[in-house]
């Protein structure tokens, strides 16, 4: 397992306020990597130090074992679709083709102009008439055209109606599927990376909470449910995720390697969203952050 | 790059060019009648037969009375003086500062091109542009104003002249406009780097520029090359008047002979015999304007006059310092600029 993004001990710190902090991940090649947290939990910052757009505070981000954005041939390597899928409100598709054309090199004019073709936009067209959704898919175009091996997408979904949503995703799919690129998407919709990623990293409050392949993480994920009982008590290799009680019933989620035999239990698998859910939850974690999500920037 | 960076300037170069076709009509079109004036006057022979203040001033009224002809030649100097400021609002300050607006430049940087490569490159074609602008209009005034600034380069005289050494005409000739635009056009884009918003940074753009406008002719300009200095006898005679310094300061002025043809006067003394300065409103005759009575007193003084002056003939020095001067700086600012959208910006 190679690693196309690797980061250690990555920080990121804005004025006095760390935006990102201790973040260590290795994003294996090959995968469809969801990035989700709660709005402001550092995404988009992690996204922007993969690229090459911020320089980190502290610690070191490598993509392809080289930093990001350090010359045109490490440039090439990463096609990115920033927040808003950003174009030239003044050039029309065809100048946005022609500019990508001309500043990269690996440029795939076939490619580019196809899928402008299959989208059914005319090339004459000016990017600042377009909407929402044929923006992130120009903006898609652009990013795979240079013909990247690494796809990093920040919520490029988001503003997207759901049809558009759908559209775009299945896009990418074909994408991933053609050119075998890895793909790193972010997102704070849950239920639309369920269907397209296999490999999640949940960012709370500037921390990295969980990393891992999602079949795994789903193995390895239990929701128990019984007769009230102090979390306490349990195993030691069941970590408990998150604990609801009522008078006389306990539901716990609870993370463990081995299967749950204690026949007071009744185990459900969990689904991604709820897994999710109970990570950003989580009051600090693992980190021992007392940190609100929400006052931090992304 | 270089065809990206045209792609993205190709309207601003269009209405620069339309600009300077009105220009060069306007200018083609009147610029022969000036040049026939000149040709009709006499003047170009004045010097050997001596007669050059009639023919001047001749001259100079025909011109006068040519109510568009005058009207151009202030225009002219007006639009100069404006060019660059505008280059430097409104090429200058949005060229980074509307990318970092739009977060266009997130799609920039993430292209094959380094980000210092697109600025370089960014710089490169837009500076380049400004400095070709200016320097083509610079290059039609000054055609079209030789012969204007040609004769009142050969008039001496202490009144306000319309030499091309003057305090005002000086950054409207030859090839200092091109050194305004490249700084003017640097000092924009700076600003734009630094404050970060466009509008701010336009209104910035034109304090600053205009500030440095006033400040290079006053303060700079004449300490460039050491001024030459001339002594005139001051007899009763000779004396053309007094001026008046502030409030209890009065110099005595040297007959308009005195000053040397085309010359940028920075400043008249009056000296006494022991070689102090001299204020004329020690004088009670003087100071009460009884001229008969103050001349005479003054004639018996024998007094000097000391102009200190720069003269005609250093007029191309002073181009290339001051050309020099604003290309250094547009360096310097494309160097901050770097630093910064290397360092600082995300």
């Amino acid at each position: 397992m190679t690693a196309v993004l690797e980061a250690s001990g990555l920080g990121k710190k804005y004025g006095r306020r760390w935006a990102l902090r201790e973040c260590t991940l290795a994003v294996p090649a090959g995968r469809v990597v969801g990035l989700v947290g709660p709005n402001g939990a550092g995404k988009t910052t992690l996204l922007h130090l993969a690229v090459g757009l911020l320089a980190p505070t502290s610690g070191t981000i490598a993509v392809f074992g080289g930093r990001p954005a350090d010359g045109s041939t490490q440039l090439g390597r990463v096609g990115f679709v920033a927040q808003d899928a950003p174009v030239y409100a003044r050039l029309t598709i065809a100048d946005h083709l022609r500019a990508g054309a001309w500043l990269n090199p690996g440029w795939d004019s076939a490619l580019a102009n196809g899928r402008i073709e299959q989208l059914g936009l005319d090339p004459r067209q000016r990017a600042g008439s377009l909407s929402g959704g044929q923006r992130a898919q120009l903006a898609l175009t652009l990013a795979i055209a240079k013909r990247p091996e690494l796809l990093i997408l920040d919520e490029p979904i988001a503003s997207l109606d759901p049809l558009a949503r759908r559209e775009f995703l299945q896009d990418l799919m074909e994408i991933v599927a053609e050119y075998g690129v890895s793909v790193v998407l972010s997102s704070h919709l849950i239920a639309d990376l369920e269907r397209v990623c296999d490999y999640l990293v949940v960012l709370v409050a500037s921390r990295v909470q969980l990393a891992g392949d999602v079949g795994a993480l789903l193995a390895s994920h239990h929701r128990l449910s019984g007769l009230r009982r102090d979390p306490s008590t349990l195993p030691a290799n069941q970590e408990v995720i998150e604990a609801r009680h009522t008078d006389k019933q306990s539901t716990l989620l609870v993370r463990t390697e081995a299967p749950v035999l204690d026949p007071a239990w009744i185990v459900k698998p969990v689904s991604l969203e709820d897994l999710v859910l109970a990570y950003m939850r989580r009051p600090g974690g693992t980190e021992r952050t007392r940190r609100s999500a929400l006052g931090v920037v992304s | 790059m270089i065809r990206f960076a045209w792609l993205q300037f190709r309207m601003q170069a269009a209405v620069a060019l339309a600009a300077l076709a009105v220009v060069a009509v306007a200018l083609a079109v009147t610029g022969p009648h000036v040049a026939h004036l000149y040709d009709v006057s006499g003047i170009a022979t004045c010097q050997a037969r001596g007669n050059c203040g009639p023919l001047i001033s001749s001259f100079q009224s025909k011109l006068d009375a040519e109510k568009i002809d005058q009207f151009l030649y202030f225009l002219g100097i007006g639009a100069m003086f404006v060019v660059p400021a505008i280059i430097g609002m409104f090429w200058g300050a949005p060229l980074v500062t509307r990318e970092l607006e739009t977060g266009s430049f997130r799609l920039a940087w993430t292209q094959g091109v380094t980000r210092t490569r697109w600025l370089a490159v960014k710089l490169g074609v837009v500076g380049l542009g400004a400095m070709a602008t200016a320097g083509l209009f610079s290059l039609m005034l000054t055609w079209w104003s030789s012969p204007i600034d040609t004769a009142a380069g050969l008039k001496t005289g202490n009144s306000i002249s319309f030499i091309r050494l003057g305090l005002v005409q000086f950054a409207t000739r030859g090839i200092t406009p091109i050194g305004y635009a490249a700084f003017a056009f640097t000092l924009g884009v700076t600003t734009g780097v630094l404050i970060r918003r466009t509008i701010p940074a336009m209104a910035a753009t034109l304090a600053a520029f205009t500030f440095i406008q006033i400040v290079m002719p006053l303060w700079i300009r004449p300490h460039l090359i050491s001024p030459a200095h001339r002594t005139v006898a001051l007899t009763t005679a000779n004396i053309s008047g007094l001026a008046e310094f502030g409030n209890s300061s009065l110099t005595v002025m040297p007959p308009a002979s005195a000053n040397p043809a085309g010359a940028w006067i920075l400043s008249t003394q009056t000296i006494d015999n022991a070689g102090h300065v001299f204020n004329a409103a020690t004088i009670s005759a003087c100071r009460d304007s009884n001229f008969r009575a103050c001349g005479a007193g003054l004639g018996r003084l024998h007094l000097t006059d000391l102009i200190t002056y720069q003269p005609a003939s250093r007029f191309w020095a002073f181009q290339w310092y001051e050309t020099a001067i604003f290309l250094a700086l547009a360096v310097i600012l494309t160097g901050v600029c770097c630093w910064r959208i290397r360092r600082r910006i995300s």
